[in-house]
């Protein structure tokens, strides 16, 4: 998406009905129980695919479906040619070259292959040439890794067991009461030893937009450009226009079915001499150049870390999604999007504020922010509050959304979260705090 | 209220008063249990991986002239309303009662859960805990609900 500061040409106000109506769930797929109409508001969670997604891939598998990568007929040749095009696509969707994006699974496989990747390096693993790259961010006994208090499990679990495999020590950045990552406290915890510092470009509770340079600054000054940073930018990529490599951090990863594409597929995106130096994680076929019973070369990136069939049909679908991103810019005008974005971000947070009993997790008026709230109703359980929307055809997301230390450390076990996507209309946000304003009275509390 | 269509079935009032009354809820380490030579007692700790609900429920079973008794029930933890409700309808339900019974109890109690609707819990049988029938037709709430069953399932079976 382009950047938010370009104002729309005039009279190309946007209009998300028109939008929504692009959504074949959004727009009557979805049949609830009592005929409401549907309001979704769990976009963090899963966004809707829109026709021109669901057509790309059916047509695909239609016209064109075979192996990639391999046999000589015209088939997997066109295949082929599409999954490298939805390649080159996507990677330009977040600034980079397609040399430098990795088809994953989702953005689960990418964290987990790299954290896999430098804990084969720490036994000693290298790609021949790069020993010395990839020894530096490879964690040993008393090297520490860096994670927030903030992150999804995807983006704690996985160093967790790193460290837990190499001696390391893993370290937690906290935030302030507002949401808002404590730089302080990272500047002090992130120093000599530090190995690997992974952190969310914006957190999936909070909805705070983390400063992605800043800290990849701190980093580079406080290790001499040692460590190595991973960015989780499932939250901001279907928000904010990215361009990894002016953001300047080492790999990065995103899912598909969070910005209007299918699932299975995700995409790990890293720097050049990042990627060259990585050892290997997943092993098998389609990776590899030569191969004896002793031993096996590896593929330069992005293949070396695709082993294995690939979802090419999922691959052509997310570029038809960022292919339809792209539509709604033009059509509305560079900036438009992400301008309706922050009217409903202000409406739901402020909104939010107005109801009683309401305490908001993350409510910083400091810090850039996306649509995605959540929020604790005093004397309702998170589950109770959300089973109320449903009866309103509200769908939230209730639980601790993959983040128990963080709900921790607000004195909370579970949450709602509301989250908006680009097909959300200001209605959908009315609807929900309606709903919402009724429940502490159906469940006697707060009379 | 218009929130309530639908929805009547799962909260009913005799469930949101059990949530608020939470018969059997006590701080376990602030009264811990001494069981007399003819008793045992165990706990168990149940979570919900969902929302990260949780419970502790300690069971007392005594040896009778006729086999074991559940003597005594209590719990604690945090959780949504039908949790907290079927975790104090439990305790109301097998204080006293012939661990025979509350084996079967818990047995019936998890069939009609699992039914999507199709069963209903006998009134005389289960009392208070006969209005969680209804949670069967909501299968995302049906984790909650057995929630407590299931702590007092496995503290018998360790007791």
């Amino acid at each position: 998406m382009s950047a938010p500061t370009t104002p729309a040409p005039a009279g190309a106000a946007y209009d998300a009905a028109a939008v929504r109506a692009e959504f074949p769930l959004l727009s009557g797929g979805a049949q609830l129980p009592d005929g409401a109409p549907l309001v979704y508001l769990d976009s963090a969670a899963t966004s809707q695919r829109p026709r021109a997604v669901l057509d790309a891939e059916r047509s695909f598998l239609e016209t064109t479906n075979s192996a990639v990568h391999r046999g000589a007929h015209s088939l997997a040749a066109e295949a082929t040619e599409l999954f490298e095009g939805a390649r080159e696509t996507v990677a330009a969707f977040v600034g980079a070259g397609p040399e430098q994006l990795v088809w994953t699974s989702g953005a689960t496989a990418g964290l987990n292959l790299v954290a896999y990747s430098l804990g084969n390096a720490a036994a000693g693993r290298a790609v021949p040439g790069h020993e010395d790259a990839v020894r530096q961010w490879a964690p040993g006994p008393g090297d520490e890794i860096v994670v927030t208090e903030a992150e999804h499990h995807a983006n704690l679990v996985p160093w967790q067991e790193l460290a837990a495999r190499t001696g390391a020590r893993l370290r937690a950045v906290p935030v302030h009461d507002d949401g808002v990552l404590d730089l302080d406290a990272a500047a002090a915890i992130i120093g000599e030893r530090t190995r690997v510092v992974a952190f969310s470009h914006v957190s999936n509770v909070l909805g705070v937009v983390n400063p992605v340079e800043r800290l990849v600054a701190m980093t580079r000054e406080a290790t001499g450009g040692r460590a190595l940073t991973v960015l989780d930018a499932c939250q901001s990529a279907p928000h904010l226009a990215l361009d990894l490599p002016a953001l300047g951090v080492d790999v990065a990863v995103f899912s598909g079915h969070k910005v209007l594409g299918p699932n299975g597929i995700g995409c790990l995106y890293g720097r050049t001499e990042v990627l060259e130096a990585l050892p290997p994680f997943l092993l098998g076929g389609s990776m590899v150049t030569t191969v004896t019973l002793e031993a096996t070369e590896f593929l330069p990136p992005p293949q070396r870390f695709e082993a294995g069939t690939q979802p090419v049909s999922q691959a052509v679908a997310l570029a038809a999604a960022i292919d339809f991103l792209r539509g709604v810019e033009e059509r509305f005008g560079a900036g438009a999007v992400a301008e309706h974005e922050r009217r409903l971000e202000q409406r739901l947070r402020h909104g939010l504020r107005e109801v009683p009993g309401v305490r908001l997790l993350g409510d910083s008026d400091r810090s850039e922010r996306v649509a995605l709230q959540a929020f604790d109703v005093e004397g309702v359980h998170a589950h109770d509050v959300g089973q109320l929307l449903d009866a309103r055809g509200v769908a939230v997301r209730v639980g601790h959304h993959c983040a128990q230390p963080l709900h921790r450390r607000f004195g909370v076990t579970a949450s709602v979260r509301a989250s908006a996507a680009l097909y959300t209309t200001e209605d959908d946000v009315d609807v929900f705090l309606d709903a919402l304003s009724g429940v502490r009275a159906y469940f006697g509390v707060g009379r | 209220m218009a929130a309530a269509r639908g929805l009547d079935a799962l909260y009913q009032e005799i469930v949101l008063d059990h949530a608020k009354r939470r018969v059997g809820f006590t701080s376990l380490a602030d009264h811990p249990e001494q069981p007399a030579a003819s008793e045992r007692s165990a706990t168990s700790h149940q979570r919900n991986p969902v929302c990260g609900d949780e419970i502790t429920l300690r069971a007392v079973v005594a040896d009778g002239p006729e086999g074991p008794v559940l003597r005594d029930v209590a719990w604690e933890g945090a959780g949504c309303s039908i949790s907290q409700s079927s975790a104090s309808m439990l305790s109301e339900l097998v204080r006293g009662v012939p661990l025979e019974q509350t084996d079967r109890l818990v047995a019936g109690f998890r069939e009609a859960m699992r039914s999507r609707g199709a069963l209903a819990l006998d009134e005389e049988e289960y009392g208070d805990a006969a209005a969680l029938s209804g949670v069967s037709k909501f299968t995302a709430r049906v984790k909650c609900a057995m929630l407590a069953w299931v702590a007092l399932e496995d503290a018998v079976r360790r007791a």
